[in-house]
């Protein structure tokens, strides 16, 4: 059996109409029993490879092999080993969650009592027990989130797909579906999860692609890619411009690139964090300039991004 | 072949634990026909005449057929809004037993609904005067046509787009329903509108079910063979254009 769970290579998609293809060339290799993440922005491409991969849409180009099977040629055998938890959680609001959970697994062909004692053991390990009863259209967005991850997992599939679980959520819902998804993993199961947080893949992933318009632009474990994205940022915010101007020497010595300006704001990149931190705020206050805000960032994902496009785009000048 | 028919009836079944969960709207819905029944028979009964009652009922039996469209598309275009379509399509069963559990579902929708209707409109006074056998060919034609607008409901279901598009169509389904004859006899309208109506496929379900009830109202040449036509016509039409439809879905 094969070491991969998902294997595409030069997959192609354009949809009917569209100029740019929302995949053009997706490369992928996800070894068994880990957490791929697949990090991009709106409009990368996430979804349109999850689609692609879990069957529910036909690719023009390319092959992409998903429990050792082609998803093009042997859907339905796919389709016995995935579990797919889309964007919205696809659960029917008017059922109860335990009504929910034995009509999926009556639609995995488990038997009814087989079915029936599922739901139970599945509410149970999503902390659903209570609500269990209720319909669906009076969960809190975690509840139905954790409920469609538990309809996923009616027959332990061996590679699970989730597509940008915490959009939409606060910040504890988050935290419940992460739990979820961790534990997940702890049975064997393969997770390729999308998202636009970096903190999210961070957290959750044992490696991270970055998608950038249809393509993986990069490939490696949480910390290689931090280090490819660049320094953590210190953004000082001060309440007069005379200010700034007045600290921006004093902070350029502790900074590890170029400041950014703007007015009232310095941004400044820095390799040890909490060291540069201390340093730049001693620093400040020995000047006797206080200012309004001091942040310590990690680079977001929209710099990380530009800071991409950018090195792409100088790659390509120097090829011509 | 077994297991397409255990999903169906899983898929179908869905419906009925719906109606377990919210019996309110579930039960407004029957009843719906009957108060249309109710206003159209008792307030314009009198002013049309003693038989409009027996002339009607078999019009509004086609016509609670027609209002299943609604319903059908509803739960179709929901699905697909809620990503619930895209979980079945990802299952391992086949994609035939999703649309047949839609089929039987609203079938048996249709069918309590008509039997309620049909409950009420014989304890208002209406009769079959043609025998068992032949009621019951009637009310074949009429769950035939349910049938045949099953199709026309999913396709309507994929094709819309959001909630506004339903209460498009259910506000035209009204004029559809009043252009035909479920009312009052195509005879009677201005000549262009009546052949329109004419034409109605409500219009042959209507009139060969009074035909085979023995109610009164004029009925044309052929009216049974129209509405078996008709709904077959409709199923031809609307059945490959959905199986397009839900394919396209994985373009």
């Amino acid at each position: 059996m094969s070491e991969l769970a998902i294997a595409a290579s030069g997959v192609r998609k354009t949809y009917a109409g569209a100029q740019e293809p929302a995949l053009g060339g997706f490369d992928l290799e996800v070894p068994r029993g880990t957490i791929q993440g697949l990090l991009g922005p709106n409009g990368a491409g996430k979804t349109t490879a999850i689609r692609i991969l879990s069957t529910l849409m036909r690719l023009d180009a390319g092959r992409a092999v998903v429990a050792g099977h082609d998803v093009s040629t042997d859907g339905a055998q796919v389709r016995r080993r995935i579990g797919l938890v889309g964007q919205y959680a696809a659960v029917d609001e008017i059922l109860s969650g335990r009504q929910n959970l034995v009509l999926f697994g009556r639609l995995n062909h488990l038997g009814r009592a087989r079915a029936a004692a599922r739901a139970d053991e599945l509410l149970e390990r999503f902390g659903l027990v209570e609500a269990g009863n209720r319909p669906v259209a009076k969960y809190s967005g975690g509840m139905r989130r954790r409920l469609d991850l538990a309809a996923s997992l009616i027959v332990s599939p061996e590679v699970l797909f989730v597509d940008e679980p915490t959009t939409g959520l606060d910040p504890q819902a988050r935290q419940e579906v992460w739990a979820a998804v961790r534990e997940l993993v702890a049975g064997g199961t393969t997770v390729l999860l999308t998202t636009q947080y970096l903190e999210e893949a961070d957290r959750l992933a044992t490696r991270i692609a970055m998608l950038w318009h249809g393509r993986v632009v990069r490939e490696g474990t949480p910390d290689e890619l931090k280090a490819a994205v660049g320094d953590d940022w210190i953004d000082l915010v001060f309440d007069d411009p005379a200010q700034a101007r007045a600290a921006l020497p004093v902070v350029r010595r502790h900074a590890d690139g170029e400041p950014r300006t703007d007015e009232r704001r310095i941004s400044v990149p820095v390799k040890q964090r909490t060291k540069a931190l201390v340093a730049v705020s001693a620093a400040l206050a020995a000047e006797g300039v206080e200012p309004a805000e001091v942040n310590l960032r990690r680079p977001t994902l929209d710099e990380v991004f530009l800071e991409l496009d950018r090195q792409q785009g100088s790659r390509q000048e120097v090829a011509a | 072949m077994t297991a397409v028919l255990g999903e169906t009836w899983v898929l179908a079944r869905r419906e009925l634990t719906h109606w377990r969960q919210q019996p309110f709207g579930v039960i407004v819905n029957w009843l719906f026909t009957v108060m249309i029944a109710l206003m159209f028979g008792g307030l314009f009964g009198g002013a049309i005449g003693p038989d409009y009652f027996d002339y009607l009922m078999p019009g509004m039996f086609a016509l609670s057929m027609f209002f299943g469209v609604e319903a059908t598309m509803t739960a179709i275009s929901t699905d697909a809004a809620k990503g619930v379509t895209d979980r079945f399509r990802s299952l391992p069963i086949n994609s035939a037993s999703v649309v047949l559990g839609r089929c039987l579902a609203d079938l048996m929708n249709s069918a309590v609904g008509l039997a309620v209707l049909v409950g009420a409109a014989a304890a208002l006074g209406w009769r079959w005067h043609e025998g068992l056998a032949s009621a019951m060919a009637a009310f074949g034609l009429l769950l035939l046509l349910r049938f045949a607008l099953l199709w026309v409901g999913i396709f309507l279901g994929l094709v819309v787009k959001g909630p506004e598009s339903v209460t498009m169509v259910q506000i035209l389904v009204w004029p559809v329903g009043f252009l035909s004859g479920v009312f009052v006899d195509p005879e009677t309208m201005p000549a262009w509108l009546g052949t329109i109506a004419q034409w109605n496929p409500l219009s042959a379900t209507a009139a060969a079910s009074r035909e085979l009830f023995g109610n009164p109202g004029l009925v044309p040449d052929h009216a049974i063979l129209l509405a078996i036509a008709w709904p077959l016509v409709l199923t031809a039409i609307f059945l490959p254009l959905s199986v397009r439809r839900y394919r396209h879905l994985s373009r």
